[in-house]
């Protein structure tokens, strides 16, 4: 298959997905409300007169972000199992790396508009100040399509299975542990640190996301088929 | 010796762990093969 | 290549012999042989069993990747590598969770704290949660087995690419920020010859018991894989109206 064909059916895979969300609004009415729950409940667990909730507000943003990637990528599967979607997507005969860079590429735009009300809601209710924007978008780019990737990866995997929704975070956490870590570190030097410092993080989010898109992208068919 | 009660915690629990892991898989596998009994009985 | 046992019986007895014989001379010599320790006291005699853990840990998922690997392959696919694969991953759980709860005994006396967020604690920790995620995912009946097998080794892989990941994000973490306190060289000075012989003892008398497991494990399978044919082929003759014959 040429690349540009791989393209252009990931995309209408992915222009799928996101008019099932602007029309079913599962992602902004209840993912996204969640999300900001959990900052708000942060508070309530670290006294924000401590000025702890400053320190540690990068940390908690990306926890945020994690748990509702969870919800996400349960979401862009569960679309599936309805009026045999996943037996149309099939006889398409559509590539299965298409579908995965499809998919992957609709969680991905749902965690960007997520992680920046998100984003603006930490600035404006844990008083954290932005030195170095580029550093601080370019992690949340390259974590957030680690994100996707290893999301949409598991998703399938654990698609189809009785137990899914208790087993996604269990098999998910820990692989996306390192984004967690990296994008938290790469966050603390672009928000309040020297933004230069983020690099080396910035670097390993690059490799786990450029790592696990190929990964998807070949692995993706044979889990599709199979489940 | 010094640390007893820490010397006696850690073997002790690698014991309990080892030791009741492969019993168990032992009394599983015996269960299994009579299990299977009736079906090893070739006509 | 099918295979109803993995050793060959007089192999697994030989092992079997064996690893009796080298556990009961670790004890011997954990406890009794080696010196106690100058700087670390008789808490030491923790690590004869940690560190055969830990290298009981990494070889176990080492075999998982590769069987994983090899069951991938199409020239060498054999449900033999799956349930290798399977059964080593748990023997890595074990073997992982039992070298934390070790570490944790041995540094609460030796360091003066139950955990420290060192590199190789933090990695093992997560590598445990990696594979605990796996031995759950194999263990949700599929009605699928060769769809269920590739899966289960795709996850297998997938996790195994996570690992130098893993370290490198955590050794970084802790070495970027902090210099380590926790392995300063005073509290490892020049290993006594019997203490280094009894790690030897400890890591191949856990090696010979991790074959012998990994060999029962594998049978286990087997007789579990034969009993769930045997249940598939009453539900369909249930259903059909046949009556399930005896095979």
């Amino acid at each position: 298959m040429s690349g540009t064909s791989l393209w252009r059916e990931a995309a209408v895979v992915a222009g799928k997905d996101l008019r099932i969300e602007a029309r079913a609004r599962v992602a902004l009415g209840q993912i996204l409300p969640f999300g900001l729950i959990v900052i708000l409940l942060f508070a309530f667990a670290l006294d924000p007169d401590r000025g702890v909730l400053t320190r540690v507000a990068p940390g908690l943003f990306w926890i945020a972000v994690l748990l509702a990637t969870l919800l996400a990528v349960g979401r862009a599967f569960a679309i599936e199992t309805h009026h045999n979607a996943r037996d149309g997507l099939r006889m398409a005969g559509l590539d299965g790396g298409a579908i995965f860079l499809g998919k992957a590429a609709a969680i991905a735009l749902q965690l960007a508009v997520l992680e920046v009300v998100l984003g603006v809601a930490v600035i404006v209710m844990y008083g954290v100040d932005v030195h170095g924007l580029g550093v601080v978008l370019i992690t949340a780019t390259a974590a957030t399509v680690g994100l996707a990737a290893t999301g949409t990866l598991y998703g399938v995997l654990a698609a189809g299975l009785r137990l899914r929704e208790t087993l996604l975070p269990l098999l998910l956490l820990p692989v996306i542990a390192p984004v967690m870590l990296g994008a938290t570190r790469a966050f603390e030097d672009g928000l309040g640190g020297v933004p230069g410092d983020a690099w080396p993080w910035v670097g390993m989010l690059g490799v786990f996301a450029v790592l696990y898109t190929t990964i998807g992208v070949m692995a993706f068919g044979a889990l599709w088929e199979e489940t | 010796m010094t640390d007893v009660g820490y010397v006696i915690a850690g073997w002790g629990i690698a014991a309990v762990v080892l030791a009741g892991y492969s019993v168990r898989l032992v009394l599983r596998i015996r269960q299994a093969e009579r299990d299977d009994a009736p079906r090893n009985v070739k006509p | 290549m099918e295979r109803d046992e993995l050793l060959a019986p007089i192999v697994r007895r030989i092992v079997g012999v064996l690893t009796i014989v080298s556990l009961v001379a670790l004890v011997l010599f954990g406890l009794w042989g080696a010196p106690t320790d100058e700087v670390q006291g008789d808490a030491q005699r923790v690590m004869y069993l940690h560190v055969p853990s830990a290298w009981l840990a990494y070889l176990a998922f080492f075999i998982t990747a590769s069987a994983s690997a090899l069951f991938l392959w199409r020239r060498t696919r054999a449900d033999v590598w799956d349930r290798v694969a399977g059964a080593s991953a748990e023997l890595g759980v074990m073997f992982t969770g039992l070298a934390l709860v070790l570490g944790s005994i041995w540094g609460r006396p030796v360091w003066g704290f139950w955990w420290a967020w060192d590199a190789r604690l933090v990695s093992t920790a997560l590598l445990f949660f990696l594979f605990l995620g796996y031995c759950a995912l194999r263990r949700i009946p599929s009605s699928d087995p060769v769809g269920a097998a590739k899966r289960n080794a795709i996850a297998a892989l997938i996790a195994f690419v996570d690992v130098p990941i893993v370290h490198f994000s955590v050794e970084w973490w802790r070495t970027l920020h902090q210099k380590a306190t926790v392995f300063n060289p005073q509290l490892n000075p020049e290993i006594h010859g019997v203490m280094a012989l009894t790690l030897w003892i400890g890591t191949i008398a856990f090696t010979l018991l991790y074959v012998y497991l990994l060999d029962r494990r594998y049978r286990l399978a087997v007789l579990e894989h034969g009993r769930a044919d045997v249940e598939l082929a009453h539900a369909i003759a249930e259903r059909t109206g046949v009556k399930a014959g005896v095979t």
